[in-house]
């Protein structure tokens, strides 16, 4: 078996499992995993762009808030329906990535996060001041007439898990594939040593470009698809903390690894979850978790595997 | 311009503040040739070709490849026109394969022609006598091996003109000769421009050599002419011309 058959069906087999998931699992756990697989896909789009094209970003909440709000004001105030305000949230998720890419790829390195930050500040900081059509921190409810699409009621508990996979397993494979064409390696090279790449006659800053757009729009698919699914859109999903959030889960699942991003978001999922049964304090025991798990396994956990079992890993 | 020259310069120059690194630089480089570009530390070499690469940008003057002046085009474009560029300091993707390496220098050319790429990193790796080693880790070889890869690369883009940064500094004297058979193994096909700091190597190589000193081109020709020029000696001995 080559590599690529043996990544193809590690793909096919994390979403076959996904799949059973629903089937075996209890309710609690299926509800759960349906926000995990589109926070994962979130982590998706943030690991195309820090674990491939090693720019890091503390400014993708904005991104994925412009595909929440895209979706949830024009369906508040301009009465769309699903799939066109679907559409608008990814336009604006694009859009808005796009003129970020072109400000914020002016610098590199820690300015290039601090851009990020505060260009996702200001963003966080526009959805409050126009509070009476935001609602600010208080956020809106997505209706559920608003909530169905192709026929199917995505405030459903069935439906939406599916819809979620559907969603999670379509960014998934993709992603998975666009990281080893062409494109993708360049990325990589990008990633590893920028003015070798520059002076094999690559364009590194279109490519950057292409990739913040691709990963902001990917983003901003899931916050419209969060908006969607779980019905509520808020100001909360714009804040740093939002920011942080795919950081940490694509450096605890593993950065440049295709997985990396679901075990990263199920990991700490149900690291907050368990440790909140245990105690109030359970920031305490994620804490300590976190940081044994940088100082033993600093390439996070599928990182880790890759590097001491299965090296044909993708 | 002719078509004798595959890259020319005229009147290039570049200050940094008040201090000139490249002073008029009138320089021609005959197409199939290999010239040597050399001249004592701070003659402004490496300026000089930072200018041609579009890495440091001209102060004023014109560069000129094949015929066309391409003063207005970034590094990549420039790249992109067929000059390869191998670092002074080596500068591989020390994370990634030696096949990945070389594939990369190949697909800006090849694109997606998975085979035609594989073929062609097969062969520059066996050219330059890396071939066993196509799956290891760039970061993981000795820097010998390091400056064959960066060659590699530059190969692998079939460039029609070549510049060798330095491409001997800080090797042994046993590798420095297997170097002079490499660089001899593919003068004829392709233009190179070598800047080199090592005489034997240059006259080992060059057909032509041009000699920079304080900033200015002190003398161009053969390295028979440039062997007998007076100023040249002063320059490098460091003796006064009267």
């Amino acid at each position: 078996m080559t590599d690529s058959q043996r990544s193809q069906l590690l793909h096919l087999g994390v979403i076959a499992l996904l799949a059973a998931a629903f089937f075996i699992l209890p309710t609690y756990h299926v509800g759960n995993l349906s926000r995990i697989m589109v926070l994962a896909v979130y982590a998706i789009g943030y690991n195309f762009l820090f674990g491939y094209t090693g720019l890091l970003s503390l400014g993708h909440a904005l991104f994925f808030a412009a595909g929440m709000y895209g979706l949830g004001l024009s369906m508040e105030l301009f009465d769309l329906t699903t799939a066109p305000a679907l559409m608008v949230g990814l336009a604006s998720a694009l859009i808005v990535s796009a003129v970020i890419g072109f400000l914020a790829l002016r610098t590199s390195g820690v300015s290039f996060m601090i851009v990020t930050l505060m260009f996702a500040q200001a963003g966080y900081l526009t959805i409050l001041y126009f509070g009476s059509y935001t609602r600010g921190d208080e956020g809106f409810v997505i209706q559920q007439a608003d909530r169905v699409m192709f026929g199917l009621d995505l405030s459903n508990d069935t439906a939406r898990y599916f819809a979620a996979l559907v969603l999670f397993s379509i960014c998934f494979l993709s992603v998975a594939r666009l990281v080893q064409s062409p494109f993708g390696r360049t990325l990589v090279a990008i990633r590893e040593n920028e003015e070798r790449a520059r002076m094999l006659g690559y364009n590194t800053v279109a490519h950057k470009l292409k990739a913040v757009v691709i990963s902001g729009t990917i983003s901003g698919l899931a916050g419209a698809a969060y908006a969607l699914l779980f019905g509520y859109a808020g100001a909360t999903f714009a804040t740093v903390q939002y920011s942080i959030f795919p950081l940490l889960w694509v450096l605890l699942g593993g950065a440049g690894t295709t997985i990396g991003p679901l075990v990263g978001v199920i990991f700490m999922f149900y690291l907050i979850d368990l440790s909140s049964d245990i105690t109030s304090a359970y920031m305490l025991i994620a804490g300590v978790v976190l940081v044994l798990l940088t100082l033993f396994a600093p390439q996070g956990l599928a990182g880790e595997l890759r590097k001491r079992v299965f090296k044909w890993m993708p | 311009m002719d078509a004798v020259n595959i890259l020319s310069t005229k009147g290039l120059s570049k200050a940094y503040g008040g201090i000139k690194a490249n002073t008029d630089i009138d320089f021609a480089l005959p197409r199939g040739k290999t010239m040597a570009l050399i001249g004592p530390n701070g003659a402004g070499k490496s300026t000089f070709v930072g200018m041609l690469c579009g890495r440091i940008p001209a102060t004023r003057g014109d560069v000129f490849f094949e015929g066309a002046n391409i003063n207005a085009l970034p590094a990549h474009q420039r790249i992109s026109l067929g000059i390869a560029y191998t670092f002074q300091i080596t500068s591989v993707f020390a994370g990634l394969s030696l096949h990945e390496n070389v594939a990369l220098a190949a697909r800006r050319r090849l694109g997606a022609d998975v085979a035609a790429v594989n073929a062609k990193v097969a062969d520059v790796l066996a050219r330059v006598g890396l071939a066993e080693r196509t799956d290891q880790i760039a970061g993981d070889l000795s820097y010998g091996h390091q400056r064959l890869l960066e060659i590699a690369m530059g190969l692998a883009q079939d460039p029609r003109l070549f510049i060798l940064d330095e491409p001997t500094q800080g090797l042994a004297d046993s590798e420095v000769e297997e170097f002079i058979t490499l660089i001899n193994t593919f003068a004829g096909e392709t233009t190179i421009l070598l800047i080199e700091h090592n005489m034997d190597v240059v006259m080992k190589t060059a057909t032509h050599i041009t000699v920079l000193d304080a900033g200015e081109v002190l003398a161009a020709g053969t390295p028979e002419d440039i062997r007998a020029n007076a100023a040249v000696q002063a320059a490098y001995l460091g003796t006064s011309d009267a």
